[in-house]
């Protein structure tokens, strides 16, 4: 059965094939259609509402191989009730989908330029399909590096990959917050990473993921670096609830985060960032 | 033909657009040194008479702790700086810089540059901007740092 916009609210039975641990409390789901048909069409950056039965429903961004439709890929973090019913959903168990919603990421746009992918923690997974799409165009694109900062090396997402990424010409920067004596690896804020990456700022853009705080020094390190506002693209969290604009739940400004982003240019969302609550 | 220090200082990021005299100045109290991976750089509670302009390699800046080891608080590569005890009085290292990989890099004697900075203040104001910048950036990697800002929003 497809997801069709004239049900976006209809909530599809999707069966877990498969639970992967990735760190203490992130896990990576493949989910499938009962019937064995294709999952719904969706693009690098739109989410998915996930759906427990009896515990509610979130929004999770897929992180699976767009070219790869039979399955959808999300890597879900247990910080709540819901995410954490999603991680210990067993094989055969059900989950239910709605989606795909909101925007995506503008790879296309940016042909022939450098790119730029900085994730913070957890939001490596949204960009994992950025990965899928530059590796199979790679001749398309200018310089791509990931600078990817997470608290402390036991929970840097996809460690296995990365390798992979670094052999398709992707300049892979790793950096912690924290670690343990004798780590061989960068220690520092993500933020630390920009100086050091080789990219040509008058033709390049950035995709940004992570928690609010990051994002915003990261972008501000960009730009001093001398990529324009409007070329540094952040994907952003809020309380989404209908995903479709209706309820208001994640507005900000005149901005629905479910329906017109989650992916914004920063640009568009910098006046709105700077207003306080108190 | 191995580069004189002044053209070494023309490439190094902390550098970048310093005046060609205050250059030549700050030249002439530099040499190149090497360390292999492992070997301390400096150690804390010596007497700090330099600080490193890394060209190549990383470093760790560390505090010892006598139950936990050596503890890693921030890693600096080519194109960064390591030390500022030199600068200010009693000048002695407060933590110790070991090197992570093979690192070239070039050192500077600090008294040397103490002088010249007092007898020219253009260039002590000059190298002193400098050094507040990376003073900032370390800052506010530090603030980051602590931020713990991937953990669990406390609820």
């Amino acid at each position: 059965m497809e997801i069709s916009l004239a049900e976006p609210m209809l909530t599809v039975p999707f069966r877990v094939r498969k639970n992967r641990k990735e760190t203490s409390d992130t896990r990576t789901l493949e989910l499938a259609k009962p019937d064995g048909s294709a999952a719904p069409a969706w693009q690098p950056g739109q989410f998915m509402m996930l759906y427990v039965f009896g515990a509610g429903e979130i929004p999770i961004s897929v992180s699976g191989d767009p070219a790869k439709r039979e399955t959808l890929i999300h890597t879900v973090r247990a910080v709540g009730d819901v995410s954490s019913a999603i991680c210990q959903a067993k094989p055969g168990s059900a989950i239910g989908v709605r989606g795909p919603f909101g925007s995506a990421w503008p790879v296309d746009r940016f042909e022939e330029q450098d790119i730029v992918l900085v994730a913070g923690g957890i939001g490596l997974a949204p960009l994992r399909p950025v990965l899928w799409t530059l590796m199979a165009n790679r001749r398309r694109y200018g310089r791509v590096s990931l600078l990817v900062g997470a608290r402390t090396p036991d929970i840097l997402l996809y460690r296995s990959e990365m390798y992979r990424w670094r052999k398709r010409d992707i300049d892979v920067r790793v950096t912690v917050d924290a670690a343990a004596p004798g780590c061989q690896g960068s220690v520092g804020p993500v933020t630390t990473l920009i100086p050091r990456t080789e990219f040509d700022a008058s033709h390049a853009a950035a995709f940004i993921v992570g928690p609010e705080i990051m994002m915003r020094f990261v972008v501000r390190a960009l730009a001093q670096r001398g990529i324009p506002t409007d070329r540094l693209f952040v994907s952003m969290e809020r309380n989404m609830k209908c995903a479709l604009g209706f309820c208001g739940h994640c507005q900000l400004g005149p901005t629905f985060i479910c329906k017109d982003g989650p992916v914004l240019s920063y640009a568009q969302l910098e006046p709105w960032l700077a207003i306080r609550n108190a | 033909m191995e580069k004189d220090i002044e053209a070494l200082l023309t490439e190094h990021a902390f550098f970048k657009r310093m005046p060609a005299p205050y250059l030549a100045l700050v030249a002439g109290c530099g040499k190149n040194v090497r360390f292999a991976a492992g070997q301390l750089l400096a150690r804390t509670g010596d007497p700090a008479n330099e600080f490193f302009a890394l060209r190549h390699g990383r470093v760790t800046i560390e505090l010892h702790s006598a139950e936990r080891g050596p503890l890693i608080l921030q890693t600096v590569e080519a194109g960064d700086l390591a030390g500022w005890s030199w600068l200010f009085p009693p000048h002695y290292w407060k933590f110790d810089v070991r090197a992570l990989d093979e690192v070239r890099a070039i050192s500077f004697d600090g008294e040397c540059l103490r002088g010249k900075c007092e007898r020219d203040s253009a260039m002590g104001y000059d190298f002193m901007k400098r050094f507040a910048r990376v003073f900032m950036e370390r800052l506010e990697a530090a603030r980051l740092q602590l931020l713990d800002i991937y953990g669990n929003i406390p609820r």
